[in-house]
């Protein structure tokens, strides 16, 4: 166990760098002078000098690299020009909503997938693992903010049951949740099913019922708990995937997240906000990830001797 | 064998659409006309008009093109980097493989959408800063699957008879490796394709992507919002679009190795 956490973390610390260079060239580096990207073609000489110090321009790109790593680890994340605010203050008001709508999420998504995907893979020829088959694939196609669009439409607009955006307490989730839910409970339960299928056919499966286990043990005990095994580490993969979704459905229903913060950033070019914001979602990710590796390595000893 | 026939009209239908959009298209897509707004689809308009009027069909028809030239684009710069990458990490091992998956792992932290709202937040928002983010969203997917199997391969005795034989790298590659993946890249492909599209239409969606007055899926889903309980049709009929074509790339490369 001790070198499998000692490769995790090493990898870990590793892809942290790259993809935090990566994310400081293309915003410091490529394109030139992001002081002038932020004043745009209107910004006098005098703004133009103060913002450059201000945002360290005058430094070397390498001293910059490190003098803003260093204090991004001390908590010192820099200030939004959009919004002349500290970056740490946005993220500290943002964060909750967006974690909380990940979480209910993906929450939401096992709890509906795991049912239906052992149904899947247990009966795949019947007509509800047909239907529920067939369900999943356009669940899995539809553009989330579509289903956002509609969900509000039907839910807001015409039955008037639940409010259309904007954060009013818990009812404000339900339809931001169901959306971002949804192409996620169709993964997480192809991928049971896929798991559970590859397991019924061991021998193991047919030794249990052979001897005369029933049948509610031998899927829960026997083969669920091997088939997801394998396939965590494909759910694994998901976060990011999540994150990506949390942007789009915050954008939809007019929450105040993380993932708006970015976009409102972006739009405005306003660079440490962007710099801060993707460090900290790479960050999470990763650590996410990292983990859900020791988790796996934990509940499966095959893992660590790999 | 049922999924990659459906997989097939889908997509055929797309491609037929695609290629009569180069030739014809009932109105030109920009084209304002006031009085016709929010037009109900009717023999005239197929899909009804937006809020200036313009043919919802034959923006449906355009910008269906600009998203499937996007996506083959992107995914096919991501593939033959992903393979060129995979190859040598696969085949040299040691530290180039250690370096390679450890850059790959940072690569994969950051999905298409974030890497596209990175570059646009430096380069102007638009179709080259899409492309690019998919394409270099894409490496790692098809850098880890070459790899993989190239792993998996090398050790095979045909392998090493043909490296017994004096050739080159090169060449097993070419004859013994890449034929035997083929199959998996293929999947690997249409997969990536159906993402392509649905982040290409989120992003023009959030506006960093096409921008107005070209027409997009994503884009139409942006303008039609405002409007969506007075003509619903304006948000029903580009989903619908995107959805059919991610199906039908989804249902190809799922049912590509089961339909053999």
């Amino acid at each position: 166990m001790k070198r499998y956490l000692g490769q995790k973390l090493i990898s870990f610390v590793l892809t942290i760098v790259i993809a935090n260079l990566a994310a400081f060239l293309i915003l410091n580096v490529l394109p030139g002078d992001p002081a002038l990207l932020m004043l745009g073609t209107e910004g006098s000489a005098e703004a133009y000098a103060r913002l450059r110090s201000e945002l360290n321009l005058d430094q070397p790109p390498l001293v910059r690299y490190f003098t803003w790593l260093f204090q991004f680890f001390r908590g010192q994340w820099g200030v939004s020009v959009r919004y002349s605010m500290p970056v740490r203050e946005l993220v500290a008001s943002a964060f909750p909503l967006s974690l909380t709508l990940a979480v209910l999420a993906v929450g939401t998504a096992v709890v509906i997938a795991v049912p239906t995907g052992m149904f899947m893979a247990v009966r795949p020829r019947s007509p509800l693992g047909r239907l529920f088959s067939w369900f999943t694939q356009v669940g899995m196609a539809l553009p989330q903010f579509w289903v956002g669009l509609l969900l509000i439409q039907v839910f807001a607009v015409q039955l008037g049951l639940l409010p259309a955006g904007g954060n009013m307490g818990w009812v404000s989730f339900i339809l931001p949740v169901a959306t971002l839910a949804l192409p996620r409970t169709s993964i997480f339960s192809r991928m049971v099913k896929t798991g559970m299928a590859q397991t019924l056919q061991q021998d193991y499966i047919r030794t249990a019922f052979a001897k005369g286990l029933p049948a509610r043990v031998v899927y829960f005990k026997h083969s669920l708990r091997n088939g997801s095994l394998a396939l965590a580490t494909i759910a694994g993969l998901q976060f990011s995937q999540l994150f990506a979704g949390t942007i789009v459905v915050e954008h939809v229903f007019g929450l105040p997240g993380l993932g708006r913060l970015l976009l409102t950033g972006v739009l405005a070019r306003d660079v440490p906000l962007v710099q801060a914001l993707i460090m900290l979602v790479v960050l999470m990710i990763l650590l996410f990830n990292l983990l859900f590796d020791l988790a796996l390595g934990l509940l499966d000893p095959r893992l660590r001797y790999e | 064998m049922v999924m990659r026939r459906w997989g097939t009209v889908i997509l055929g239908l797309v491609f037929l659409l695609t290629v009569l959009s180069f030739f014809y298209t009932p109105y030109r897509p920009e084209q304002i006309q006031i009085s016709r707004r929010l037009q109900p689809p009717s023999r005239l308009h197929f899909f009804g008009t937006d809020h200036l009027g313009r043919d919802i069909f034959s923006r449906l028809l355009v910008g269906g093109r600009v998203s499937l030239l996007i996506g083959v684009g992107a995914v096919l710069l991501g593939a033959v980097g992903g393979i060129v990458l995979g190859m040598a990490a696969g085949f040299v091992g040691n530290f180039v493989d250690e370096l390679v998956m450890r850059v790959s792992d940072g690569m994969q932290s950051l999905p298409s959408i974030l890497l596209a709202l990175l570059f646009a937040t430096v380069w102007q928002p638009g179709p080259v800063v899409i492309l690019w983010a998919i394409a270099v969203g894409n490496i790692p997917i098809f850098l880890r699957l070459t790899r993989n199997q190239v792993l998996s391969i090398k050790k095979r005795p045909y392998v090493e008879a043909a490296q017994a034989l004096g050739n080159g790298s090169g060449g097993i590659i070419w004859r013994h490796i890449l034929p035997n993946i083929k199959d998996a890249l293929i999947v690997q492909f249409s997969v990536s394709l159906a993402g392509a599209i649905l982040a290409e239409s989120s992003l023009s969606y959030l506006g960093v992507g096409i921008q107005p007055p070209h027409p997009s899926w994503g884009g139409m889903l942006r303008e039609a919002q405002a409007y969506a309980s007075m003509a619903p049709w304006l948000v029903v009929v580009p989903g619908l679009a995107i959805g059919l074509t991610v199906i039908g790339f989804n249902l190809l490369g799922s049912g590509w190795t089961n339909g053999r």
